[in-house]
């Protein structure tokens, strides 16, 4: 496998390199994923039938936490990538971790959210607005649980085998991810919860 | 028992404890053959473990031809149901699950296929690379195809098929009008193959954007990769909608939802918005790799070059735009008003335009040239008027306020048959009996192929010609039987009688294939056709690593150049060669896939569970496994190519 030292690690060989661009088109596809959703959101947003409407169930004391937290994870991972870029392991590893911990934080408030819907009777079932909600939430949400086991692999995998052009490739990708989900979370901030409080 | 009486079939008829004990039979027989000549081991470590774009791509095709064979069968028995009027050859239920397996085979099984498989096989050595960007995931893509196509055919025999149409319309599509479980089948046999061809999409992109041989610019691509190009870039903007729309029907139909309903908010026109978000763009997935075909045919078999490259470049990126902006022409008559669509009407019609300029361009090709008869020209000769008509009825089709005439009539029945049958079915056959020798090494026989192009050729005028008269005089699409009073009759009759004739063609390809194999000489050279691109600069069927030596291009027909202008394609000395490993975990993963899907269907939750697990799992393995593929090194590559027939220059 031929390296090429004037490129950063992850970008350093031809296979890495289409990794990354293979990556970004994914994320092309999941913009897609994420717009269809949006649209169907919109769409349903007052078609509450005989259901409660978004300003009556939703919280913002949950909804700023959950921002707060998605967004610092977001800087920590990029402190990540930095202290990959500059060799420094150890640190990369912590950040890593932080990231990941602060991922689990927002998984865990936002099941609490989930059961408060329950419990004020906005269910799957209720009306189509509670399903779309529901469903993007939930979406969004399904992607954050997978890449908490993604990144963990990802830091067993740096902890055995070291920084190498591959597990530099792979963590450059998952922050790509990673931050992906943070643009789409600031999109289902402002114009489902914000939107939906106003 | 009660465990089992879910998998019994709703609506069960002779005709379909035939088709049991037929297929009970023939997988009986393929596993007896393969063990009694001992080929499982062949079979596992070169086929269905491999990761070559080769032999996936020919999965592809074999599966692509199993499958229009399947949608075929369906298309007879409409066209016999419907030859007499009150014919009772099929019932009300039968007749709707037979149409809707059809719809859904031919253009996700069949064409998508098709489609995927030339481009597996071709694209790669167009550009001059030993593989694609990813060559795992190409496997996975191709197995999670596979294993979505086997579901659903599945359908028909466990628990009941699909009975709403391949564009499956809310509330038809809900659990109070389809009770039996075909329309899970529908959802999750669609959603995983979708994921197969999403990844198709993303990996194609990148090979095409990546590995190109070193002087072949974007605007020096053969015409056909160009075509694979912006068609992959329309399926991963399209697919995600699918998924989305999908995973709504499965909520509405398996969790109570109320996306699709009429009552608490659900809207069930949302349904046919979102599917013809992808749909329409669908069409163009189909036909633009068609193009592509059409246009490495005609200029070879014309001698000329491909006249209006560029042109033909541009046209196909506008036809991809419109392709997203055109999707409420498939239902003009639900009422969103006039201005909306006018707007559509428009567009619609735009698409016309970059359509007809390819058509002046092939024209064009051959004007003056050299032209000679074979069967993939014949096939491309003959899609030239059939296409335009069909276009030409399209935008008929197009106008908004005359739609409300032929809305779901036998009249659109026609013209989309007429764009998919002379458009892709013709530039499938004819990519297939172009490419045949490159895949296989011998070609197939000529005039076997001639009378099988004639039947199709007018087999398919008399099959759907018809239906635009007795569209036009009313006759409704999908409706099982009509009365003798209508006057239909005689038209329909003539329907079915070219139906038998297209089945004839098939049959005679299908005889082609054998005689040939039996027949054909092998020593038919690297180049039997005096063609243009790349993918014939190299032996004659290609080693497993496409290219001794990287090719060096100057221009969109560089063999051609180097045929006649003396330009030397391949500079370098030998090198190793770097290749993947085969592996079995994509079969596995998509077996895991089926299981998941076959357990949702029937909602066996602990399938579901222990089936999404093990996929977890096999995702965390592919995360921890080191696989840096091998190298060929040089000695064995000049054994190689001395076996092959020597070096190339």
């Amino acid at each position: 496998m031929k390296i090429d030292h004037s490129q950063p690690l992850e970008y350093s060989t031809g296979q890495n390199q289409m990794n990354i661009l293979g990556f970004w088109i994914f994320l092309g596809a999941e913009i897609m994923l994420f717009a269809t959703l949006f649209t169907s959101y919109f769409v349903y947003e007052d078609r509450i039938g005989s259901g409660p409407a978004g300003a009556e169930i939703f919280g913002i004391t949950p909804v700023l936490f959950e921002t707060f937290i998605l967004l610092t994870s977001s800087f920590t991972i990029g402190l990540a990538i930095h202290a990959m870029r500059i060799q420094r392991t150890k640190a990369m590893l912590v950040f890593l971790g932080i990231t990941l911990l602060l991922g689990a934080a927002f998984l865990g408030i936002e099941i609490y959210e989930f059961t408060h819907y329950y419990h004020v009777g906005a269910t799957l079932q209720t009306s189509a607005f509670t399903a779309i909600l529901l469903t993007t939430l939930g979406t969004h949400g399904a992607h954050v649980t997978f890449g908490l086991f993604w990144g963990l692999f990802i830091i067993l995998q740096i902890r055995k085998r070291g920084l190498t052009p591959e597990t530099a490739n792979k963590s450059f990708i998952f922050s790509l991810y990673w931050h992906f989900l943070d643009v789409v979370w600031i999109f289902i901030f402002s114009f489902v919860y914000l939107k939906g409080m106003m | 028992m009660e465990f089992f009486d879910r998998f019994a079939v709703p609506h069960p008829s002779p005709l379909i404890y035939a088709s049991m004990v037929a297929i009970g039979l023939t997988v009986i027989a393929i596993f007896l053959g393969i063990t009694y000549f001992k080929k499982w081991g062949y079979l596992w470590r070169e086929w269905l473990t491999t990761v070559d774009h080769k032999r996936i791509g020919i999965m592809y095709i074999i599966s692509a031809l199993l499958m229009l064979f399947r949608g075929g069968a369906d298309a007879v028995m409409m066209r016999l149901q419907t030859s007499v009027p009150d014919n009772a050859f099929l019932d009300a239920q039968h007749y709707n699950e037979v149409f809707t397996t059809h719809g859904v085979v031919m253009i996700f099984f069949m064409a998508m296929a098709f489609v995927i498989g030339l481009m597996n096989f071709v694209v790669p050595l167009q550009i001059g690379a030993r593989d694609v960007a990813f060559p795992r995931l190409n496997a996975i893509s191709f197995w999670l195809y596979f294993a979505g196509a086997m579901l659903f055919n599945i359908s028909f025999v466990v628990g009941g098929s699909p009975d709403a149409g391949w564009t499956n319309y809310y509330p038809l599509a809900s659990t109070d009008f389809s009770t039996s479980v075909g329309i899970n089948y529908y959802n999750w046999a669609l959603q995983i193959s979708g994921i197969g061809t999403l990844m198709t999409g993303i990996n194609f992109i990148v090979t095409i954007l990546k590995m190109r041989a070193p002087g072949m610019k974007l605007m020096k691509m053969p015409m056909f990769t160009w075509s694979s190009l912006i068609t992959n870039i329309i399926i991963v903007f399209a697919f995600p909608v699918l998924t989305i729309a999908l995973l709504m029907g499965t909520f509405d139909r398996q969790f109570g939802t109320n996306f699709f309903t009429s009552v608490n908010g659900g809207m069930d026109m949302m349904w046919a918005n979102l599917f013809w978000v992808w749909g329409h763009p669908e069409v163009y997935i189909l036909i633009l790799p068609a193009f592509g075909i059409y246009s490495e045919i005609i200029s070879t078999f014309s001698s000329r070059n491909l006249y209006g490259y560029k042109s033909m470049v541009g046209s196909m990126a506008i036809i991809s735009l419109l392709s997203f902006l055109v999707w409420v022409h498939h239902f003009f008559t639900m009422g969103h008003g006039a201005l909306t669509n006018s707007i559509f009407s428009i567009t619609t019609m735009a698409i016309a335009v970059p359509t007809g300029i390819k058509i002046f361009n092939w024209l064009l090709t051959m004007w003056k040239g050299k032209i000679r008869f074979t069967v993939p020209m014949l096939y491309s000769v003959a899609f030239i008027p059939l296409f335009t008509i069909g276009g030409v009825t399209g935008v008929m089709l197009a106008m908004a306020s005359a739609d409300y005439q032929y809305h779901n009539t036998m009249f659109l029945v026609a013209h989309f048959h007429n764009v998919i049958i002379p458009g892709v079915v013709f530039a499938m056959l004819a990519g297939l009996t172009y490419w045949w020798p490159k895949m296989f090494g011998f070609m197939l026989n000529e005039k076997i192929g001639k009378w099988a192009f004639w039947n199709l050729a007018i087999g398919f005028c008399l099959a759907f010609f018809p239906m635009y008269i007795t569209g036009l005089d009313g006759q409704a699409r999908r409706m099982y039987t009509y009365s003798e009073a209508t006057g239909f009759g005689p038209l329909n009759m003539l329907s079915f009688a070219g139906a038998a004739i297209m089945a004839i063609g098939f049959a005679l390809i299908v005889y082609n294939v054998y005689y040939s194999f039996r027949h054909a000489p092998r020593n038919v050279g690297d180049d039997p056709w005096d063609a243009r691109t790349l993918e014939w600069a190299t032996h004659n069927p290609v080693p497993h690593y496409n290219f001794a030596v990287t090719p060096q291009v100057n221009s969109s027909q560089a063999l051609w150049d180097s045929k006649k202008h003396g330009y030397q394609l391949f500079k370098h000395d030998l090198t190793e060669i770097h290749m993947p490993n085969n592996s079995g975990a994509p079969i596995i993963l998509a077996g895991l896939f089926f299981i998941f899907g076959f357990s949702f269907v029937f909602f066996i939750w602990p399938g579901v569970i222990v089936s999404g697990i093990a996929i977890l799992a096999c995702l965390a393995y592919r995360s921890f496994e080191k696989d840096d593929g091998y190298h060929i090194p040089v000695k064995e590559i000049k054994e190689t190519e001395e076996k092959f027939g020597g070096a190339k220059k």
